[in-house]
């Protein structure tokens, strides 16, 4: 009866219900993150546990993107003489797009999940509850330290994957040509400029909240019933991968107004 | 066997703390899912120091009519009154307030998986009464640990504990911050015989020591017939029978009587 009861709504009822709902979860969160009593010691955990438990798949996966960047790119330049040209090339778009992108998707897929499939996990097995009724407050205890965290070492992470990623472009440049630690570091040096980093790192913010919201209200609203947890989990890395990617598309919009 | 019979009705004398207070009260209370009701005009009184079971099938609305007295659910139609205070008006601080004088047993206990018993326990201590000074803490802690018998588990994992070392864990985390009702739902289920008498016994022996009016959720008829001092019989949404364990054992009804065999 629920189940035919379920079909009968229309998607686009649906859909704004379930807007509703995150626009409400939000609010939630801002609520709960000026209301006092910031949960010091779980965020500096969180960041740990997102921070610096990802930055070995971060870095391996910046690393070769450079590598592979360089190696593909180069025979097209080559071709019209530019093989000077690769580092600059490399650089650009490794710290405008590749970097923030590359990482974010990263993080989608190991945070994001993570975060829907522990809350999820826990409302399944009445933790969540079980904090509310004591008179604590669990979006606080764990959905503002999760998004906080996410949102300060997302940019961190795709920081450290630039360097790497750069790293890779330079031994991959050296494979097939020579050229030195300096002059390649100067030639990126010149490339970028504050106009490429900033609106790179800002848009990693954005980014950053994304995954960590998104992880947390897929988690943290899952129906009871352990499938839940599963469809937490996965439809949380579907949802925070989409938004990177519509954030990206503003994100540049914006920054071609604002610098270009 | 007439050691243990004897033993199971010693405990009741815990109706000796009942009061006329009221502090519970639902009045035709009404609530449906989508189009299914699970409660039809239900109404039921918890008195000061009073051990109340409600018996009922699964599936029957008996975790709801419960879960409104903490304002988990909001009901449809009627009252519900917790202390004289209507539970439906109260704003978000009252509610955290009231919450710290209702505890609620979960049928799995719930406990903070990601956290050890010690943690588990000083969590509502600090986020609820804000005590921080970790002597304080550490005494509060033994203390209700000693109370359900689990002092040695302090540091350990609740993956490391049974489902009767859970469930007693999960007892002293509602009871460290000294509520003035208990909720449990289905607090024997999933347990073997002899640790489902033990929990029925310990949730006796924490009303005596914490003066606690409570409400059980049960069809567990052990755990009914050690704890309660009057149960009401739930069916199809509604309150069928009322009375205590011996009355409802001779109901003329076939289908309370079935509940006792």
């Amino acid at each position: 009866m629920a189940e035919v009861a379920e079909q009968e709504i229309p998607w686009w009822k649906k859909w704004l219900e379930e807007t509703g709902e995150q626009v409400s979860f939000l609010s939630g969160f801002f609520r709960n993150l000026f209301s006092g009593g910031f949960e010091w010691s779980e965020f500096v955990r969180q960041c740990y546990e997102i921070g610096y438990k990802s930055f070995t798949l971060v870095g391996i996966t910046s690393f070769i993107m450079g590598v592979v960047l360089t190696l593909q790119s180069r025979p097209t330049l080559v071709k019209f003489g530019a093989n000077s040209m690769l580092p600059l090339m490399v650089c650009v778009s490794i710290i405008r797009e590749i970097g923030p992108v590359i990482t974010a998707i990263i993080c989608a897929g190991k945070i994001s999940s993570g975060i829907g499939a522990e809350l999820g996990s826990m409302k399944v097995t009445e933790q969540i509850d079980a904090m509310e009724v004591s008179g604590a407050n669990p979006m606080q205890y764990l959905v503002v330290t999760r998004i906080l965290a996410t949102t300060l070492m997302i940019p961190l992470l795709t920081l450290m994957g630039d360097v790497l990623g750069l790293f890779g472009g330079f031994l991959a440049v050296n494979l097939s040509d020579h050229m030195s630690w300096m002059l390649y570091f100067n030639k990126c040096v010149n490339s970028v400029g504050f106009t490429d980093l900033l609106p790179a790192i800002i848009k990693t913010v954005f980014f950053g909240f994304a995954v960590g919201f998104i992880g947390c209200y897929k988690g943290y609203n899952s129906n009871k019933g352990t499938e839940s947890v599963g469809i937490a989990a996965n439809s949380a890395v579907v949802s925070a991968s989409l938004w990177i990617f519509f954030l990206d598309v503003v994100a540049v919009q914006i920054t071609q107004l604002l610098f270009y | 066997m007439e050691e243990i019979k004897q033993d199971i009705k010693q405990p009741q004398k815990a109706s000796e703390t009942k009061t006329d207070e009221v502090v519970v009260e639902l009045k035709d209370i009404k609530k449906a899912f989508g189009s299914k009701v699970v409660l039809k005009k239900v109404s039921l009184t918890l008195k000061r120091g009073e051990n109340l079971v409600i018996l009922g099938r699964s599936g029957q609305g008996k975790s709801v009519a419960i879960k409104g007295i903490v304002g988990m659910l909001t009901p449809d139609e009627g009252s519900l009154k917790v202390f004289g205070d209507e539970v439906a008006n109260m704003d978000e601080k009252q509610l955290k307030t009231l919450r710290t004088k209702v505890g609620f047993l979960f049928q799995s206990g719930a406990l903070y998986d990601s956290m050890s018993v010690r943690e588990n326990l000083e969590f509502p201590l600090t986020r609820v009464l804000k005590i921080h000074d970790q002597q304080d803490l550490d005494k509060r802690v033994e203390e209700v640990l000693s109370s359900v018998g689990l002092k040695d588990a302090i540091d350990k994992m609740p993956s490391d504990l049974s489902g009767g070392m859970r469930k007693r864990v999960g007892l002293a985390r509602t009871l460290i911050l000294k509520p003035e009702i208990m909720l449990y739902d289905e607090p024997t289920t999933g347990l073997d015989p002899i640790t489902s008498r033990e929990i029925s016994e310990l949730i006796l022996e924490m009303q005596k020591k914490y003066k606690t009016s409570s409400i059980i959720i049960t069809h567990d008829m052990e755990c009914a017939k050690i704890t309660s001092d009057r149960l009401i019989v739930l069916n199809d949404g509604e309150f069928v029978a009322e009375g205590t364990y011996q009355e409802l054992e001779k109901s003329d009804k076939e289908f309370i009587r079935s509940f006792f065999k």
